[in-house]
């Protein structure tokens, strides 16, 4: 058997939970405007569910999962989402937050001031930022640790 | 001498950082708060957000976060130049 990933526990274990931190980080991405947490920190995690793959099936466990090409152009996505988000705004300010309390469908509700547990559709662009952060760190991080690993192979091999 | 001169070295910069700790405000009173105090005043009413350090990273300071993103823009660029295949003609 020729696999050039982790053992059968390691294995076993990362089936079990690499949808559980991929969970988390989506969770992490959606309430980063009401608990710790946002774009890049949530995204860091869901990238970290990719690298412990990739850690324990080798480079053939994401083969077919994750395409390369997929992964940058989804962080281009990310990027340009993130700064015509900005962009919005620009009648005032650069990165100006349009929808914050505009009361419209788009997070546009207000939060009573003081200690609350939050409202989640509230916030205007902060939540899209996010997510467009998140989108951007999670496919960004996953492309790095991928190119990471097929070029060390690659180099092994010659 | 080697480890001597290393020696005084670090004796000064420890004296230093000791000088340093002996100045030190006590935790919790900085001498300049009032951008803290605005934000934490402000914040919910003015992004309508409950999260202050989102509202700073999003909002008040979101030109420094095109920046970081822009950090691992140019890091996940360099690093596909370092390790791309190189094509056959450039062999």
């Amino acid at each position: 058997m020729k696999n050039n990933g982790m053992s059968i526990i390691v294995r076993t274990v990362t089936r079990f939970v690499y949808g559980l931190i991929i969970l988390f980080g989506f969770y992490v991405i959606m309430h980063g405007h009401l608990s710790p947490g946002g774009g890049f920190q949530g995204g860091a995690v869901v990238a970290s569910a990719f690298a412990l793959l990739l850690v324990a099936f080798g480079s053939t466990g994401l083969k077919g999962r994750l395409n390369l090409h997929w992964l940058q152009t989804m962080e281009e996505v990310g990027a340009l989402s993130f700064l015509a988000l900005a962009f919005l705004g620009i009648g005032t300010a650069f990165f100006y937050n349009l929808f914050a309390n505009s009361g419209g469908f788009l997070f546009g509700a207000s939060v009573p001031t003081g200690s609350n547990a939050g409202v989640f559709a509230a916030g205007g662009l902060v939540p899209l930022m996010n997510w467009a952060v998140g989108l951007k760190v999670m496919t960004g991080i996953a492309a790095i640790v991928i190119i990471m690993l097929v070029g060390s192979r690659k180099e092994e091999t010659e | 001498m080697r480890k001597v001169a290393l020696f005084v070295a670090f004796l000064f910069v420890g004296a230093f950082l000791l000088l340093g700790v002996a100045d030190m405000r006590p935790f919790g009173e900085p001498q300049i708060a009032d951008m803290d105090d605005y934000y934490i005043a402000n914040t919910q009413r003015e992004v309508a957000v409950n999260n202050v350090v989102t509202a700073v990273v999003f909002d008040y300071r979101g030109f420094d976060t095109l920046g970081e993103a822009t950090v691992l823009f140019a890091a996940v660029v360099g690093i596909l130049a370092l390790f791309r295949k190189p094509r056959e003609d450039e062999r």
